[in-house]
């Protein structure tokens, strides 16, 4: 019986370190999901605009220069997200590349301060576009999964 | 002893930063005096060097060196430690201090005009010849002393700035409102700061180059004092107009160089800044994993 305690304490210090652990998968899903969220809040206007570099033959190729100068660092390389505690999310869900290019150039803009991503208008106009010219080329990753699944995944959950 | 002490942390800091840590291209403005409302990108620490050369009027011209340490705490939370040191020359070499700034950026979004609220502790020596900032009826003449004489006065302070900063087709047009408190009961002392800055190309090239024109951001300064709080006003107060240009190289290090002008009797007639510094990513993962935590 004395036995017993010891092995219930350590059973319960593991049951508390996974909840504690699956809170935090949970807080950074939740995390991701609202940064995608703030893509939705651009207002019509912004959203509407029309990317003066759609047609820039070199547009994509500096884009990419770009992105790994200022955007690799936490949405990864490849941009599908990166790791570590600076974990942005992956740029090539469909909720960004089905968004607006005038919603992704909202986003740089103002960026989402208080998750984290910092406000890229530093960037002069024509290189926050050649940005979105380039996160737009690299289309939906394999395997990613499309907002519906994602939000049926989030209601499986107990 | 002091001095050495602070080479030597500059030394190592910036071999430690140049030979063990990946740099990030950074797209950093010309200003020395004035601040934008861009924070640092949180986890990343930007190491600084800077230093300015100045003519004195009367007496002997100095050479100040300080060392920023900025660190990205949040997206919105900036925090930066420096370390401050002067060479008056046919004098000496000393350690003048060192300050402790905070930058928090209240508003979510961008807007016309960003404020960002800065709150800084100083605790440096007479010595100080930084003019890293230009309050009150701060003129020439208060450098006249010798290193041995300044360095005897302690200033304990508490320096509160509201920046303003908008950014539109490219150009960032700052503007600094500045109050300073010595903590010995002294009054409050006020001064500005204004900058505008623009890259030299908007568009971003398709290849990695030095000397590209979108790498280069040239600006125009302007700062002084505004008198203190029973005697506010231009009266006393020393101004400075200085042209200054910044090198965004794509191996992470950014030069500047500005040349500031005195614009009145009471001003240096010549402050010389230049400066380097890098951007180091990742940083407070590297901490968090020496202390054995989790990146």
């Amino acid at each position: 019986m004395k036995g017993a305690v010891p092995a219930l304490l350590i059973c319960a210090l593991l049951l508390v370190a996974s909840v504690v652990a699956g809170g935090q998968n949970d807080k950074k899903s939740a995390k991701v999901e609202d940064v995608y969220a703030e893509l939705g809040k651009a207002p019509e206007k912004a959203r509407g605009r029309v990317n003066p570099l759609e047609k820039d033959a070199v547009a994509v190729a500096a884009g990419r220069l770009l992105f790994a100068d200022h955007c690799a660092e936490c949405h990864g390389e490849n941009a599908e997200g990166g790791s570590g505690r600076k974990k942005g999310p992956s740029l090539r869900a469909a909720e960004v590349q089905n968004a607006a290019p005038g919603a992704i150039f909202w986003l740089l803009t103002n960026g989402v301060v208080r998750k984290g991503m910092p406000v890229w208008s530093r960037l002069p106009e024509p290189q926050r576009w050649a940005l979105v010219r380039f996160i737009k080329s690299l289309g939906v990753a394999e395997g990613e999964p499309v907002p519906a699944s994602r939000a049926a995944a989030k209601a499986d959950k107990p | 002893m002091r001095c050495a002490w602070y080479f030597f942390v500059v030394f190592a800091a910036v071999c430690w930063s140049s030979l063990f840590v990946r740099p990030v291209a950074a797209q950093e403005n010309p200003y020395f005096v004035t601040y934008d409302h861009y924070l640092e990108e949180p986890g990343n620490l930007e190491v600084e060097c800077f230093s300015t050369y100045g003519t004195q009027r009367g007496g002997n011209n100095f050479h100040s060196f300080w060392t920023e340490f900025e660190y990205g705490a949040t997206a919105w939370w900036t925090t930066e430690f420096y370390l401050d040191a002067q060479t008056t020359f046919h004098d000496s070499t000393v350690f003048t201090g060192f300050k402790w700034e905070n930058r928090v950026r209240p508003l979510k979004r961008e807007h016309w005009i960003n404020p960002v609220l800065y709150v800084e502790y100083e605790n440096t020596n007479g010595a100080d010849k930084t003019l890293k900032e230009v309050v009150g009826h701060d003129g020439e003449s208060d450098y006249l002393a010798t290193n041995a004489e300044a360095r005897r006065e302690i200033a304990r302070e508490m320096e509160l700035k509201l920046l303003l900063s908008s950014t539109a087709k490219g150009w960032n047009f700052s503007e600094n409102i500045i109050t300073e408190k010595n903590l010995s009961n002294e009054p409050w002392e006020f001064g500005y700061a204004l900058g505008v800055s623009r890259p030299l190309g908007l568009k971003a090239a398709a290849k990695r180059c030095n000397l590209c024109r979108q790498n280069i951001v040239a600006g125009l300064e302007m700062y002084g004092g505004l008198g203190d709080r029973h005697s506010f006003g231009l009266k006393d107060t020393s101004h400075y107009l200085a042209p200054a240009v910044a090198w965004n190289l794509p191996s992470g290090w950014t030069l500047r160089l500005s040349s500031g002008f005195g614009l009145n009797g009471n001003s240096h007639k010549l402050l010389m800044r230049w400066g380097v510094s890098r951007e180091i990513e990742g940083f407070g993962d590297m901490v968090r994993r020496m202390f054995g935590g989790k990146p």
